[in-house]
């Protein structure tokens, strides 16, 4: 035991935690906790806006598998922070994020800055607390961190009034005593078993992945089990990755712009393994039509999912690494069957396409560029088209290479996630797959990349419009193109530059390659502005609550 | 159809929130709501019955579980339960009325606890068509106001829900 | 001090979050709180015990008074207010200490609800300090369960909070 202040007891919490980097912008009631981080050895990322904070603690926690860390001050700092914190709970990302608050006194009376933020988070946080007294800062941030990365992970968000930070307290960091959260990690024997035999009968089984495979660290085990019984895998956008897409079992992506040969085989299974996943509406389509002939055998570490969207036959609650190195373990080896020739042949005949040649570039073809040139990148994306089409043409292999904002859709996600990453990993090579749209809701962190060297290469999909949207007002508005044409502003090379980053540009397909080679040579972070046609789409589509089966193949 | 759920939750400020906050976001309405202490200073015990599709219910329970300082959810079901509820009721109450009202009193076993020249107070408890009988009884005469607790709830026997 | 206010709210899913709230965002802790129906089916009638000084009282009171859904919010003064709570208990009751217990439950009034070869519930009705009493005078059989509602509460007298 011994003496400190709320905020320093905070920073040697965060040290026994292992944390090593934090992301913030300070404000006045804030400020006793970034005293005691001035000279505490713990690293702060000034970023310039609050949003981006979250974002990059949620980007450097799926980049390392470990927890991610931001702060901000009371009142606008916290409420800057609900986007990103909703995004990592829609997710599943552990995160702690710690807000300033006025001091205790003032709760509730409307003082300066003061904004209910515990109030405000509830629905979109694991946990939260509002700390009352500098003693209870040790248990808070124990139980924080513990619930924040344990069972399904989350983000859980601690308010910090300002006199809770400067009161004393005897430091002790206590064992972890919560009555009301025991995640359920171990598996069902039985369950296992009844699962393995329904693997074994089935005729047509298909692998549904989310990403509670990539959190629980399962991919070797989906491997171990897919290869042993030949089953094809499909993942949803959180499980790209967990299955290497360049196995002839890998289906890719399913659902609203999955491929047409895994939404086939969804519609025609017989039995549906799914692991972490949780049957969202962008994956089922319409759900009465989702998957008519399955069992449907359910892995979830949170039970409430279970049931919640399917009818579920085979109920499995646990940690899905777990689930599956048992299940793995409790099937026989099976052979490469008809099914599996059935679903080759579909692989063969729907393959992702786009039009080639023309004079214009192809998005398509700037990720295919990637993946040939950076295999082994880490691929971010902001959210619209440049995210599909960056899950459907570079070949993901490993679960934490791809990097997207799944549940909530978050415009302005990607760049400072991809920052957060590249600090995670600075040895990898980091990618933020952008939009002209999303770009620009947090351009103001490039700020952030040049003053801490963080090399992060954004590829600008720049179609001058908010091509996800367009392309719905194009199928389902009859081109009434309201309000999605951005005109080409700003000039992004010379905004990059203006920030002291690398500005570089394609406008035709010869130059793509050299323009990538240049942005990866580049030891600093590099903006390259891809000018490509507004008419791009991103193909296959299944409408908006239309069965995966009236899949619409688009052109460009 | 009619759900009652008795809680286990910690003793803290903002549990109530959480757990009103995963029913109305469903637009579950809460029919009754009662807090009260437990023999543990700690946690408190909730009674909450709501009208709902079982499915939905189901979910929300889940949802309940996953609450941190949520230490147990169970279903009562009315027929393996004994199911109560406390209501004070003020009545008017003329003088020509008054031994109308005062039998009725005696019939429902309730008490009268306040008698003031216009009005009486009636406390009443018992199950929640007991209370209702009540009430209906002294419509005639004039409710002038009325507190319900809303219903605790209890499964008969030995077996408990607790911590 | 402990303060009694008794809001009348509409029947709305969401009610309760907003009112809750108001409370945990100031940090404190709700005593007791309940929710019944009233005469008229579109309101609840809500009965809040709240530790906290005048000013932070008033500060809520205020802050109630201004949800959309909230119609009417009273304090109720002990002094001038019948309050009543209600708690169902269920006590070990081996044979030996049957007797006593029975006992106990005639001497304050209350009743036993439910008999098993082990256990028995017991229902009483009062003042939070009489529910106080009997939990001590059973706590040595042992007390394997308790539900009490909180406490509902109207002002002596004619004046009603509302229907």
């Amino acid at each position: 035991m011994s003496n400190m202040s709320g905020a320093e007891a905070i920073v040697e919490s965060l040290k026994l935690e292992g944390v090593d980097v934090v992301f913030g912008l300070p404000g006045g009631y804030i400020l006793p906790l970034y005293d005691a981080l001035y000279d505490s050895g713990i690293r702060h990322v000034l970023i310039r806006h609050e949003q981006a904070a979250a974002h990059a603690a949620d980007g450097y926690a799926r980049a390392t598998g470990r927890v991610g860390v931001c702060l901000a001050t009371s009142g606008p700092g916290a409420t800057n922070l609900v986007t990103g914190i909703a995004t990592a709970y829609m997710d599943s990302v552990p995160m702690v994020a710690m807000t300033g608050q006025v001091p205790s006194q003032l709760l509730g009376t409307d003082g300066f800055q003061e904004a209910d933020i515990t109030g405000i988070t509830i629905p979109v946080t694991k946990h939260n607390y509002l700390v009352r007294r500098a003693k209870d800062i040790p248990r808070v941030f124990r139980e924080a961190f513990y619930i924040a990365r344990t069972g399904r992970p989350g983000p859980v968000l601690i308010d910090l009034p300002k006199d809770v930070t400067v009161d004393d307290l005897d430091f002790e960091y206590p064992e972890i005593c919560l009555p009301g959260y025991s995640p359920n990690l171990k598996v069902h024997a039985l369950q296992i078993k009844r699962a393995a035999k329904a693997l074994m009968e089935a005729e047509r089984p298909v692998i549904y992945v989310g990403g509670g495979v990539k959190y629980s660290d399962g991919h070797k085990e989906l491997v171990e089990l897919a290869e042993k019984i030949k089953a094809p895998v499909t993942t949803t956008l959180m499980g790209v990755g967990c299955f290497p897409e360049d196995s002839p079992l890998s289906l890719g992506m399913l659902g609203m712009h999955g491929t047409r040969y895994a939404n086939l085989a969804i519609q025609e299974a017989d039995l549906i393994l799914a692991v972490g996943a949780r049957f969202d509406d962008r994956v089922t389509g319409k759900i009465a039509s989702f998957a008519p002939q399955a069992k449907v055998i359910h892995v979830d570490v949170d039970p409430a999912e279970i049931g919640k969207n399917v009818r579920v036959d085979i109920p499995v609650v646990g940690d899905a690494k777990t689930a599956l190195a048992e299940l793995a373990k409790a099937v026989e080896p099976k052979v490469w069957s008809a099914w599996n020739e059935l679903v080759a042949a579909w692989k063969r005949d729907h393959p992702l396409f786009y039009a080639k040649g023309g004079d214009s570039i192809k998005p398509q073809f700037v990720l295919e560029t990637i993946c040939k040139l950076c295999p082994e990148a880490v691929i971010v994306t902001e959210v619209g088209q440049n995210q599909m089409w960056a899950a459907q043409f570079f070949t993901h292999k490993d679960p934490k290479h791809f990097i997207s904002s799944g549940g909530l859709g978050t415009m302005g996600y990607g760049f400072p996630a991809a920052t957060g990453a590249k600090m995670g990993c600075p040895e990898k090579e980091v990618f933020d797959i952008a939009g002209d749209g999303s770009i620009q809701m947090n351009i103001q962190e490039l700020a952030t990349a040049v003053i801490n060297d963080v090399a992060v290469k954004v590829i600008i999909l720049n179609n001058g419009v908010l091509g996800m949207v367009r392309q719905l007002q194009d199928l389902f508005y009859e081109k009434r193109f309201t309000n999605t044409t951005l005109g080409r502003v700003p000039d992004f090379v010379k905004m990059a530059e203006a920030y002291g980053a690398l500005g570089l540009r394609a406008t035709r397909p010869s130059e793509v390659e050299g323009v990538l080679k240049e942005a990866i040579a580049s030891d600093r972070p590099t903006v390259v502005d891809v000018v490509i046609s507004p008419d791009e789409k991103v193909s296959p589509m299944v409408p908006a609550g239309a069965s995966l089966s009236e899949i619409l193949e688009l052109e460009g | 159809m009619k759900h009652t759920i008795a809680l286990i939750v910690e003793n803290k400020p903002g549990v109530l929130v959480r757990i009103a906050g995963l029913f109305s976001r469903r637009g579950f309405n809460i029919d009754s709501l009662t807090v009260g202490a437990t023999d543990n200073p700690d946690y408190s015990r909730m009674t909450i019955t709501v009208e709902g599709d079982e499915v939905v219910l189901e979910q929300v329970t889940k949802q309940l579980n996953k609450l941190v300082n949520v230490i147990r959810v169970s279903e009562l079901l009315p027929s393996e339960s004994v199911e109560r509820e406390l209501a004070i009721i003020k009545v008017a109450a003329r003088k020509e009325d008054r031994s109308e009202i005062m039998q009725i009193v005696s019939v429902f076993r309730a008490k009268i606890i306040d008698v003031s020249p216009r009005s009486m107070i009636v406390e009443v408890t018992g199950s929640e068509d007991k209370v209702e009988a009540m009430v209906r009884l002294l419509r005639q005469f004039g409710i002038k106001e009325m507190a319900r607790t809303g219903k605790v709830s209890m499964v008969r026997g030995t077996k408990v829900v607790s911590a």
